[in-house]
């Protein structure tokens, strides 16, 4: 059964499938623990039990989801030495230090305040309880700099040497940390946590407005979701389109494909093409509709400079220009989704009807899984862009690998795909049926006090 | 003054994969115990007493993988396709544990099912690292700067002797952490079941022992060489110490000596295999040498390193003393 598909291909599914899986939980743990510290300083400050009952409230599905997050990405710091040693061999030096640093500075801070947060409360007081609250928030961010610092000089690689065993050698720290692609990656995905994080609070608050407009926690919910989706999605749209601009710099040949452009346009003056059927056996985009000019307009803000096509490289170091394409406008159609829900918010508020427009509530529950949605969609348009290499440029993927045996890969992916789809699945259940209760069933729960048995909530039985 | 990094950081090393062993040890050792436990509230009392900890304990496992990776890439990238089955079967073992922690509380029909899951998910974790170790210890076949081993090198009469070893190693340590933690029934129950799981731990501990030198020659001489068996010889006098106060600990009744006890068992065992080892990362053939990553790799993550271990190892010490003393039922849950 699996004699038909080679190692590479089974290793390269492996590893798309376990990071894709893994990065579900970041995009929204990133978003949430920030959001968990600032309701928290609103309840310290105001005094308002509303605020303690939503912070309790998603706390609770933060300790399902970061446990997820937790075991997911362990699986990742393992997924370079099964299937991709020569890979690992070979940037172990520049990018393992890196790494070393996430650990170090990330995780360990996470992990060590993540018991005060979830269960000390009591024992710390406030103050102490408050700061944990809020290292757990920069252990995230922490953890997302340097990852993302890793996965940049993947893209766009700087500051290193090759050594007589092919190794890559470290000679400038600052210049592989801060590579070029990095700091609008950071930006980007930074914000795209945050807005993955927003549409989920702000679906749930929704889906509780619908069924009772008064409820306090709703409404904290709903507005605080909808102030960061009017405010942060435009500025995300041009941190994207910051990030378009610097990989059409270093890594044309990824944003052609984006683009479906084949052909190069030595005059400028490309069209935009807004859909189409990327061909690559015979080099055309089928089908196309085209805003002429628009493209150049976008990519180079220009409307004569040169903008290259598929064309201007060898076939064998053209990336799957079908894949992307569609994955940077699912992206990109996500993104103008959350916009128009943004301003729609925006209106309801000036009005005064921020919670009574039936149809902009229902609209936001619709958009609860928007953000997973377009963060995938955009870590597909990068990675898949990144190929066929591993380090752009320096080292293919098929390089990437020694000799793998099929059936270990095989039947490794099958074992991972089984225990993911089973467990993450229960997870997400888990963490959808916490949403569906309102934070004052919360502060019911927290009156009854630690006299209960360990793990018998009176809600949980209600709700089984 | 010439500083050896790769011989600082194949300390770091292996300073983390043993607080990694420690740790996550009595965290795995009471989900192995789970089905000797009496029943669910009595599961998740035990549960509780490492539910603030256990996230930590854990990421010293991601330090003594991730930092393999960032100072002797040459050795991950050997042991890890050696290692493959073995990898596969902990990491999806530490799936199950992990996620149980959360989601036994968030269900009353799958329940059972995920404690069950946690016992499994902690059994077969253990299970694969004990296989690992044997793996390791026996020795690994490298070609060039690859894995040149067979696909089932790491499944011999050896690797399922230091498997069963470890699985009754992190038994003792859960069983002496809850006698640590809990009070009345439980930790009674605790006690009598800490009494054979050390006396089995000390007599495999012993076959381990007389096996590993006779598997490979040079393990023999770093033990029963001159001089350097002179040094080697006090890890026996020390372990059977140990021995003594993990035995007068239980049989007087005290709280904290059998888990300190356990600790410093698995600590002589543990620098025992060094003695083994060194100077190889990977035996019999690869050195610490020449597995390190260049210079300016080891000397910019040392810098971290020394700056943040101290703080790491502090804010820990912190969070188990914000959660100390015996834990109650209904506690550390949300």
């Amino acid at each position: 059964m699996l004699s038909d598909i080679s190692a590479l291909d089974l290793a390269r599914l492996q590893f798309a499938f376990t990071v894709s899986a893994h990065i579900i939980f970041p995009a929204f743990t990133i978003g949430l623990a920030s959001y968990l510290a600032v309701l928290n300083a609103l309840w310290l400050w105001t005094r308002d039990q509303a605020y303690l009952a939503v912070f309790e409230q998603w706390k609770t599905i933060f300790a399902v989801v970061f446990g997820m997050g937790v075991v997911s990405g362990v699986v990742m710091s393992y997924q370079f030495g099964t299937n991709w040693p020569v890979f690992a061999d070979k940037v172990g030096p520049v990018l393992g230090p890196l790494m070393g640093y996430e650990v170090l500075t990330a995780f360990f801070l996470e992990a060590g305040f993540l018991g005060i947060m979830l269960f000390g409360r009591k024992r710390v007081g406030e103050g102490l309880h408050m700061l944990a609250t809020a290292i757990v928030a920069g252990g995230t961010l922490f953890s997302a700099f340097w990852i993302l610092s890793v996965n940049s000089w993947m893209q766009t690689p700087r500051g290193y040497s090759v050594n007589a065993h092919g190794q890559f050698v470290p000679e400038d720290w600052l210049a592989i940390i801060f590579n070029p692609s990095f700091p609008h990656r950071f930006l980007h995905m930074v914000l795209a946590a945050y807005l993955t994080t927003a549409f989920v609070v702000g679906a749930t608050g929704a889906w509780h407005l619908l069924k009772d407009r008064n409820n306090r926690g709703a409404r904290i919910m709903f507005s605080m979701a909808m102030w960061m989706a009017l405010i942060v999605t435009p500025i995300q749209i041009f941190a994207g389109d910051a990030q378009g601009l610097n990989t059409l710099q270093y890594q044309p040949a990824k944003i052609a494909a984006m683009e479906g452009h084949f052909e190069t346009y030595p005059n400028g003056r490309a069209p935009l093409i807004l859909f189409g059927l990327p061909d690559e056996a015979t080099g055309t985009t089928d089908y196309a509709v085209e805003v002429p000019l628009l493209g150049s307009l976008i990519l180079t803000h220009s409307l004569d400079t040169p903008l290259v096509g598929l064309d201007a490289f060898p076939k064998d170091a053209r990336p799957p220009a079908a894949i992307i394409f569609w994955s940077f406008r699912i992206m990109v159609g996500v993104g103008v989704l959350m916009l128009i829900v943004g301003f729609w918010s925006g209106l309801a508020r000036w009005k005064g009807k921020l919670y009574h427009w039936p149809w902009l509530l229902r609209a936001a529950v619709v958009m609860g899984p928007a953000g997973f949605l377009a963060v995938l969609c955009g870590w597909i348009t990068t990675e898949v862009g990144r190929q066929p290499f591993t380090v752009y440029g320096l080292l293919r993927t098929a390089d990437s690998v020694s000799a793998l045996r099929t059936d270990a890969v095989g039947y490794s992916l099958i074992a991972f795909v089984v225990v993911y789809f089973f467990v993450f699945g229960s997870g997400t259940f888990y963490a959808l049926r916490l949403m569906s209760r309102t934070p004052e069933d919360r502060i019911g729960i927290d009156e009854i006090g630690p006299t209960r048995t360990a793990g018998i909530t009176p809600i949980a039985q209600a709700g089984e | 003054m010439v500083i050896d990094y790769a011989f600082i950081w194949a300390g770091l090393i292996a300073v983390a994969v043993l607080m990694y062993v420690l740790l996550d040890g009595f965290d795995l050792g009471i989900g192995i115990l789970f089905p000797f436990l009496r029943n669910h509230d009595e599961r998740m009392l035990a549960m509780s007493s490492v539910a603030p900890v256990w996230d930590g304990n854990e990421t010293w496992l991601v330090l003594g993988g991730g930092g393999l990776f960032a100072v002797f890439p040459m050795a991950y990238a050997i042991v890890m396709p050696a290692l493959y089955p073995l990898i596969i079967a902990m990491l999806l073992g530490l799936i199950f544990r992990g996620v149980a922690f959360e989601f036994v509380h968030r269900t009353e029909r799958m329940k059972f099912f995920w404690e069950v899951a946690f016992w499994g998910g902690s059994l077969v974790a253990a299970i694969a690292q004990g296989m690992a170790l044997g793996t390791l210890v026996q020795g690994v076949t490298v070609a060039g700067r690859s894995y040149g081993g067979g696909n089932w090198d790491w499944l011999t009469p050896f690797s399922l002797l230091t498997a069963v070893a470890l699985v009754v190693g992190y038994a003792t340590l859960g069983a002496t952490w809850l006698i640590m933690k809990t009070e009345g029934a439980t930790l009674a129950r605790a006690r009598r079941m800490a009494k054979p799981l050390g006396l089995a731990l000390l007599a495999l501990i012993g076959v381990v022992s007389i096996a590993t030198p006779l598997l490979r020659p040079e393990y023999l001489n770093r033990w029963f060489g001159w001089p350097s068996g002179l040094y080697s010889a006090i890890v026996p006098v020390l372990l059977a110490g140990a021995a003594w106060m993990l035995w007068t600990g239980l049989r007087d009744g005290l709280t904290h000596r059998p888990f300190l006890a356990t600790a410093a068992i698995f600590i002589l065992s543990y620098v025992g295999l060094g003695i083994s080892f060194y100077p190889h990362i990977i035996p019999p053939s690869v050195t610490i040498w020449e597995a390190a990553a260049p210079d300016t790799s080891l000397r910019f993550l040392l810098v971290g390193a020394v700056v943040l271990v101290p703080m790491i190892l502090a804010y820990t010490a912190y969070s188990y003393w914000v959660f100390r003393g015996k834990v109650r039922p209904g506690e550390h849950y949300h």
